[in-house]
């Protein structure tokens, strides 16, 4: 009895062995970075790391799949490589001998792609999917154009200089006419020639009228 | 030798040593004066340093052979740049007039000289003011986080990036597209962009709140424009140092590489960047010399002037290539780093086992054992000389490289917000200089009447240069401001700097002008400026200008366009210019260079014409007839 029990579990895993392989046409293959991510926060990837990482992708098929209860030995592993590089396939937890879809696996993928990140501390680039691109984010575009809000503060700040400067200019004329009215007439003959260009004719005077 | 061609009526011209003594006791003249002599030497600095000193002469500097062309450079400084500076504030500084009434006061028939200047101050002011609105664009959009330039907008589909951008780079998709929107051709006009529109109108806007009163107010906005650059410049100095490969940026800039002294060109390019660097000729220093009180040392501020200009290039470029040092080491690391990836990818290896150290080792020993994965791999060659050569000159530098490495630095809005003031302030200083080169002698021609304000004079300067700067705005707006650059500001001006030298010295007379620089300063010029200002400033001028012309003349005029459909995308494409840009080219540097000798004849037939109907004129010596020439000088 008991051989028979082991004979069924070894001839299983290795069946499931056989489900898996690289180039499978239902796998996919992943890929992780982790040193370049995480540098000298890097973990040791081991086997405890790989059955997060099953666990994960069985979370992952039963939330956005089709609801089926799938368990960590559904998903089978292999052709692991130094690089922290390997294939995986996914079983259908009604019959171990089943491949789910490549598409159910990868729109399982896509939708949860930023829990699976996070569950290792990798991004997009780091954590790869060869096969499934990941949806790109669209740039956050504000309303307004924070350039415009740039310059509608310096086109109001020089606005407003313009005006107090010509209001200004206009105000000081008007004063200095005003003072000027109000002088007696020579002096204010005076202050028109000092005002003017200076007269040069006058000062060339000089020699004709010294006697 | 003492040429001295034939000046009759000179005295009249000008006011004389006791005019000038009462002019300064009194302090009569509605002529505006300087509040100090900081505000003159600032905005003379501010006039001379801009953005010629931050994105020419760094790459002057490194491809004509890095150290060594600082002999080229200083020799021509001081034998053309400051001869011909203290020329100008000397001229300016006796005849205390705007640049067209100073040459018309020297002989009727130099009007031109003025009128000249009048007309290069006024197109180099019109493309100038487009790259200031181009600064301004880029430092509206530094407020905010991330910077736009540091990604690529996605397609329509979000499956990826925009084609344009991911062939090329962010920043050259920033610029040349979402700034620019260029086309690819200059006869492909295209429509005005509104962006730039918007901010012309703002460059042009606070160009005019600056200058509205003339030097009252460029003399308090110079405090700020002209000594915010050093700030920000030491500012990227210490944090450039601080970055990884800086230093070797600024050893690729400066290792001499002498072989270049036998080069012609650098000698020439030398040459012909110290003349455009001093903004000569173009009638802004002779009118801020005017201000000036009678016997303000000319000499000195000149010789000052010159040296502070000279070592902001050396300083500027140095903190630029530390920058450029640090962005071309950043994009080496990128591509070894890609491909010791594509390396570990392939090849299943762990992370750590391919470093940067022992790339090349690893790399010859695949390529021994697989050499045809390793060809299908197409691995890039990393030469970090390649990077540091790349596109450094002009708006290129500023646009496209600059940005770049900034957006690696962290904390990158502060540094692109540092660095577009630091511009938007070099080129608003340069900018007041030119304004005042159109706006006082537009006065003295008595264009509009006199009893109507400056401000409003300047209005319309400011109106009518923005009007014809639209054609900035449009698609093909940066291959127009190009066609500018290089014939509006460049034969011009050596023409109107070789003839007012000729008739400082020539139609003035050498003499007059050594007295009146003793009774100015106290002493007369020494040999050194008798022989440059009679014989080696002007020969080297001319030099400059017969080679200009013979590499201009000798081959057909090209332009660089950005292209997408072209092979070389995304390297700019060299393109002919299509037959109409000929008469394009012939009013942009035919019509100021001609209007010397137009103006000269079209004086002398007036003359002529007049001389004969009034034979009493040259005989009479009352004093009435003195009143009715004094009315001439009035002008």
């Amino acid at each position: 009895m008991l051989w028979k029990v082991l004979l069924l579990l070894g001839l299983s895993s290795a069946w499931a062995q056989k489900l898996c392989s690289p180039g499978a046409s239902d796998g996919y293959k992943v890929r992780l970075s982790i040193n370049s991510a995480l540098g000298d926060q890097a973990y040791v990837w081991n086997e405890n790391e790989m059955f997060l990482f099953r666990a994960t992708l069985a979370f992952a098929m039963r939330t956005y799949s089709d609801g089926q209860e799938y368990d960590v030995a559904n998903v089978v592993v292999c052709d692991e490589t130094p690089r922290v590089s390997f294939w995986f396939v996914v079983t259908s937890p009604l019959d171990a001998s089943l491949l789910v879809d490549k598409r159910r696996v990868e729109e399982a993928v896509r939708k949860s792609r930023s829990r699976i990140n996070s569950a290792f501390l990798l991004t997009d680039d780091t954590l790869e999917f060869i096969g499934i691109p990941p949806t790109l984010e669209a740039p956050v575009a504000p309303d307004t154009p924070p350039w415009l809000i740039a310059f509608g503060v310096v086109m109001g700040g020089v606005g407003a200089g313009i005006v107090v400067l010509l209001v200004s200019s206009v105000v000081q004329k008007i004063r200095k006419k005003r003072d000027g009215e109000e002088e007696t007439g020579g002096k204010t003959e005076n202050e028109a020639a000092s005002d003017a260009i200076y007269n040069m004719s006058f000062s060339d005077d000089e020699p004709v009228t010294q006697m | 030798m003492k040429l001295k061609l034939p000046n009759p009526e000179l005295d009249d011209r000008i006011p004389s040593y006791r005019d000038l003594e009462r002019m300064e006791k009194e302090e009569a003249g509605d002529r505006p004066k300087w509040d100090n002599k900081a505000q003159y030497l600032l905005t003379c600095v501010g006039f001379c340093v801009g953005l010629g000193n931050v994105w020419r002469f760094p790459y002057l500097c490194q491809s004509h052979g890095g150290g060594a062309f600082m002999i080229p450079f200083l020799t021509l400084l001081v034998l053309e740049g400051i001869p011909l500076v203290h020329l100008e504030f000397a001229i300016g500084q006796r005849l205390r007039k705007g640049n067209v009434a100073v040459w018309s006061s020297i002989h009727p028939y130099l009007t031109g000289v003025g009128i000249a200047s009048l007309l290069v101050s006024f197109l180099v002011g019109m493309y100038y003011n487009t790259i200031m609105a181009w600064i301004m664009w880029y430092l509206f959009n530094s407020f905010q986080s991330p910077l736009p330039w540091s990604q690529c907008p996605l397609n329509a589909n979000r499956t990826g990036v925009v084609e344009e951008c991911a062939r090329s780079s962010t920043t050259d998709y920033f610029w040349y597209r979402e700034t620019l929107n260029t086309s690819a051709a200059i006869d492909e006009f295209g429509g005005p962009q509104w962006w730039i529109v918007l901010t012309l109108l703002a460059a042009w806007t606070v160009l005019y709140v600056c200058c509205i009163r003339g030097i009252e107010t460029t003399g308090k906005a110079v405090y700020v424009t002209s000594t915010l650059p050093y700030v920000v410049l030491t500012i990227f100095l210490i944090r450039g140092l601080t970055l990884k490969g800086s230093i070797e940026g600024i050893k690729f800039l400066f290792t001499p590489d002498i072989n270049e002294l036998m080069n012609p060109t650098a000698w020439l390019d030398a040459g012909a960047q110290v003349f455009y660097s001093f903004s000569l000729a173009f009638g802004g220093l002779v009118s801020f010399s005017s201000y000036n009180s009678i016997h303000n040392n000319c000499e000195q501020d000149a010789v000052l002037i010159s040296i502070i200009n000279g070592c902001t290039s050396v300083y500027s470029a140095t903190v630029i290539y530390s920058i450029i040092g640090f962005r071309a080491t950043q994009n080496f690391d990128d591509c070894t780093a890609d491909n010791i990836l594509k390396l570990m990818n392939t090849f299943n290896y762990p992370e750590n086992m391919i470093t940067e150290n022992n790339y090349n080792e690893v790399l010859s020993n695949l390529n021994q054992t697989n050499p045809d994965i390793i060809q299908g791999l197409q691995l890039q060659t990393c030469d970090i000389q390649v990077f540091l050569s790349q596109g450094v000159e002009g708006t290129g530098l500023a646009f496209i490289v600059f940005t770049e490495a900034i957006i690696k630095m962290p904390i990158s809005p502060l540094w692109a917000i540092l660095f577009f003031a630091m511009l938007f302030c070099l080129g608003l200083s340069t900018m007041f200089g030119n304004i005042e080169g159109v706006v006082v002698p537009l006065q003295d021609l008595n264009v509009l009447p006199r009893t109507w304000p400056k401000e409003v004079l300047c209005a319309l300067t400011c109106l009518i240069s923005l009007a014809f700067g639209l054609i900035f705005s449009l698609s093909s707006g940066s291959y127009w401001l190009a066609l500018f650059d290089n014939f509006a500001g460049s034969i011009p001006l050596l023409v109107i700097g070789f003839c007012e030298m000729f008739a400082v010295m020539y139609i003035y007379g050498v003499d007059r002008f050594n007295k009146d620089i003793e009774f100015m300063i106290g002493h007369k010029p020494n040999m050194f400026w008798q022989v440059t200002w009679r014989f080696v400033s002007p020969l080297i001028m001319v030099v400059i200008l017969v080679f200009y012309f013979i590499t201009q003349i000798s081959k057909n005029p090209t332009y660089l366009v950005w292209d997408q459909e072209a092979e070389s995308f995304p390297t700019l494409t060299r393109r002919p210019y299509p037959s109409w840009v000929y008469i394009i080219i012939f009013i942009l540097a035919g019509i100021p260079s001609l209007a010397v000798p137009v103006v000269a004849l079209y004086k002398f037939n007036q003359r002529k014409c007049c001389k004969q109907k009034d034979y009493s004129d040259s005989t009479l010596d009352t004093i009435s007839a003195k009143i009715q020439r004094s009315d001439e000088i009035k002008f």
